[in-house]
């Protein structure tokens, strides 16, 4: 059932406005049961097992388990993201495990600079020179044909 | 009614979307806007930091043009894109964003996103045109640098849009509602930039239990752009350019690096190469069955007959791969260090941007050194941006289109004030994400010109806003006055739920527009039928019910996909040739039609009259074509 929440870790996000879970997912699937508030995957079959809910939830309550119409049980792939990297555990059916570390930006979270520090442009609306243009090209001036 | 609050949003351009065209968007209009006065409001239906086709991260940029170094050219850009899709490009639009994308692409790098480079500090291309990158992030950063300069106050996540606002012939807002409370949104503006992605989930996909969500394309983009452009009664154009990906199987994990940066082989069951031993097919699609390279559709075909005689399954020779590379890399010490590296870039590739691939791997105790994994052809998509080409007709820029190209702004569509980027925008595929970035900054910059040029808000009638919301909050009402008829909420003889109705479009256009169980081929009769069936649907869509919001969103968003399922079947059905062997065969007119090929087929749907109206536009070259006479079959 792609993801799915682990009861025991899931504390319901301590009933802050909203769930992390519910925030990230770009289908709208993750939702909190408030009666025993934990979070539940609301329409499985419409997952895209895209581990967002998984990598933002800050009690690693969310799990993913392959799609069982395809995929045999028994294996795992866990991802541990921080501000720079991410750490993933795969786990194949056999036991076998393998790590890897990728790095996922360069910058500090937050300071991206729209125009990257690119000096900005020409300043006329109507050429089809854009903002951070001819500088953030490399290019002495807009391509013409 | 629903008793849903109407909140009235006034701005000057709207952005509708927060992918990478909507991104583009909004970093480049704010700082036009900022100098002109103008107000910039951006929608997306999910959060932007995880929302469309990125959402997950992508393992590579797949379009970078290299222009500051001299390695290609413009034209060279635009030759390959022409004949990846067969002759039938918008020159002027491919040639736009290729000479923007590489300062979209330096941009990104600023902001943060990984991008590989070499010893000499030069990027590390995956093929010609493809850089790799560490991508995990790629989507949190690019809406990062959007928010920062748009500012959250102008930003509404969890709206989904339903429709336009029109003001005669002008486009004057779009229609929504939130999913998390019962509001009403009503966004009157004097621009819209219609950036909501492309559309899946139209043709039934290959898995359809619990693996229903992974289709390649994500689930969450429904056709939102088509339908919003078609019913403002924008002119559409290569409707019947569907995508079908060949991917490895299931999962659908990307095959581009094992092709290009690995050099991997696909081989049938017989270890036979189809792009050796179908060689001889290619003759039937010259001239573009002899460009190099090969364009996908024609790539896709070849496997496809091997399979169609029962040659399957057709396997990626990843252990051969990896092999050949790291035997390649010297002394055995060199090579054992080589191996590790690939076993990591394969998994990575993975793991950036089809997890799902990664379980399967490991689910199946896949070791790609050791074992072949097997590949095949997804179901059909429309995605404007990738291998597909649908999407709205769209002026080009003043300095490059011809005139019949071009009606005033750059990504305008044939109404007024309303543009189109990314999968919203037809005839330039092969964009990509770098490309629909720099798109979106080309329609952002030129919608702001729109907006100082007719200072004038569009009326926006009242009356009809309210007509608007009756019918959008229906489903909902329905479901209230209905649901205690049974005693299950789904099975009513009153209304139907949106699941239903989806797989009653997804049967249709399987069955009747070639999908994956009819082995993508179709015919007239066929889509005549299929068309049949499609205005009963249409009808029933008018007895959708929804037990919530979420609910209701899904009702939309399926109709949305109906309406680009109809502009498809349409554009199938007037093109008496097999359009793009691969992506779909029309077994009655089997052959490329060389005397008609060389126009675009376009649509329209008229929303005075209802009617739909086909129409050929003309192919213009912006370059000198030295084998004119050869393309025109002269
Ligand atoms: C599986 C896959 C792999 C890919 N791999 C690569 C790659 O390796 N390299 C590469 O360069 N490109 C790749 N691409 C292509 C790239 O992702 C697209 O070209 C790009 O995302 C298109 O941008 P867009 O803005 O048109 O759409 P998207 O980025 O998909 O954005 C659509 C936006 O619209 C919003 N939306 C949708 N409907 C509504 C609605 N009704 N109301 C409000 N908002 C709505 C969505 O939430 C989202 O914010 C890949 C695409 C896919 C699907
Ligand atoms: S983010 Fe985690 S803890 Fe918070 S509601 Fe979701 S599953 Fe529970
Ligand atoms: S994996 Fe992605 S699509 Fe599935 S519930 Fe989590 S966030 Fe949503």
């Amino acid at each position: 059932m792609p993801s799915f929440v682990i009861p025991e870790k899931c504390d319901g996000c301590k009933a802050l406005d909203k769930t992390a879970c519910q925030y990230i997912c770009p289908n709208d699937l993750m939702v909190l049961n408030k009666d025993i508030m934990k979070a539940y995957n609301c329409e499985p079959e419409m997952c895209w097992e895209c581990y967002n809910c998984v990598k933002i939830c800050p009690t690693q309550a969310v799990d993913i388990r392959g799609y069982a119409d395809f995929v045999p049980l028994g294996a795992s792939v866990t991802p541990l993201r921080s501000t720079d990297s991410i750490m993933w555990t795969v786990k194949f059916r056999n036991g076998n495990l393998k790590r890897f570390k990728f790095p996922i930006r360069t910058t500090p979270e937050g300071s991206a600079d729209p125009a990257g520090g690119w000096q900005t442009g020409s300043d006329d609306l109507k050429s089809p020179c854009l903002f951070t243009e001819p500088a953030s090209s490399g290019l002495p001036d807009v391509p013409k044909l | 009614m629903a008793n849903f609050e109407t909140i009235e949003v006034t701005t000057d351009l709207l952005i509708l979307g927060g992918g990478m065209a909507a991104c583009g968007a909004a970093v480049e209009a704010a700082y036009w806007a900022k100098k002109n006065n103008v107000k910039v409001t951006l929608v997306d239906k999910a959060a932007m930091d995880r929302s469309g086709a990125v959402a997950m991260g992508l393992s590579a940029i797949n379009q970078y043009v290299g222009l500051k170094d001299g390695k290609n050219t413009l034209k060279d850009y635009v030759d390959y894109v022409r004949n990846d899709l067969m002759g039938i490009t918008r020159e002027d639009l491919v040639a736009n964003i290729a000479r923007h994308v590489d300062s979209t692409v330096h941009l990104f790098e600023k902001w943060g996103l990984p991008i590989w480079k070499d010893e000499q500090g030069n990027y590390v291309h995956e093929g010609r045109w493809q850089l790799m990158i560490n991508g995990e992030s790629y989507k949190v950063v690019v809406a990062e640098a959007a928010k920062n300069a748009l500012g959250m106050d102008n930003i509404y996540e969890r709206i989904f849009i339903v429709g336009p606002l029109m003001d005669g012939e002008k486009v004057a807002g779009a229609v929504g509602f939130s999913v998390r409370e019962n509001k009403f949104y009503v966004f009157k503006a004097k621009a819209v930039l219609a950036a909501m992605g492309g559309a899946v989930h139209v043709f039934k996909p290959r898995s359809s239990g619990e693996g229903l969500g992974r289709a390649w394309y994500p689930p969450w983009n429904s056709g939102s752009s088509a339908y919003f452009t078609l019913k403002a009664g924008a002119e559409m154009t290569c409707q019947e350019v569907r995508f079908i990906p060949v991917r490895f199987k299931d999962a659908y994990g990307p095959v581009g690096a094992w092709f290009l940066l690995f050099k991997s082989r696909a081989t049938n069951a017989f270890d036979e190469e189809y792009m050796v031993t179908r060689r001889p097919e290619l003759e039937n699609w010259k001239p573009y069955g002899g460009v190099k390279p090969i364009p996908a559709n024609l790539r896709n075909w070849l496997g496809m007959l091997d399979v169609m005689e029962g040659k399957g399954p057709i396997y990626m020779r990843t252990e051969e791969a990896i092999q050949k590379l790291s035997e390649a890399a010297g002394d055995p010490k060199e090579a054992k260090k080589k191996l590790k590296e690939l076993e990591a870039e394969a998994w990575e590739d993975f793991l950036d941007m089809t997890i799902s691939q990664a379980i399967l791997w490991a689910a199946t105790n896949v070791q790609p050194e050791e074992k072949s994994s097997e590949i095949a052809a997804a179901e059909p998509y429309f995605i404007g941006s990738h291998s597909g080409a649908s999407g709205a007709w769209v002026s080009g820029p003043a300095d490059l289109a011809p005139p019949e190209y071009n009606w005033g702004y750059a990504c305008m569509a044939t109404v007024k004030g309303l543009f189109c980027a990314g999968d919203a925008s037809g005839a330039s595929s092969h964009k990509f994400s770098s490309g629909s970035h720099a798109e979106g900054r080309i329609a952002g910059k030129a919608a702001v010109a729109y907006c100082v040029d007719n200072p004038q808000q569009p009326n926006v009638d009242m009356a009809k806003v309210e007509e608007l919301k009756k019918e959008i909050l229906a489903p909902l009402d329905r479901y209230e006055e209905f649901k205690g008829g049974s005693s299950d909420p789904d099975i009513n003889p009153n209304y139907i739920k949106p699941k239903m109705f989806m797989f009653r479009l997804q049967k249709i256009m399987d069955e009747y527009a070639g999908g994956v169980s009819s082995q993508f081929k179709t015919s007239k009769p066929l889509l005549n039928k299929g068309l049949e069936l499609l205005k009963f649907l249409s009808e029933d869509s008018d007895k959708l019910a929804a037990d919530g919001l979420h609910e209701l969103m899904r009702c939309w968003e399926n109709v949305h996909r109906m309406w680009q399922a109809e502009a498809h079947v349409r554009t199938v059905l007037f093109r008496e040739e097999t359009r793009w062997p691969g992506y779909y065969f029309r077994a009655d007119t089997p052959k490329m039609n060389q005397n008609d090929w060389l126009c675009f087929a376009n649509c329209r749907w008229d929303p005075n009259t209802g009617e739909w109206e086909m129409m050929k536009r003309p192919i213009l070259h912006i370059y000198p074509q030295p084998q004119d006479h050869e393309l025109l079959g002269g």
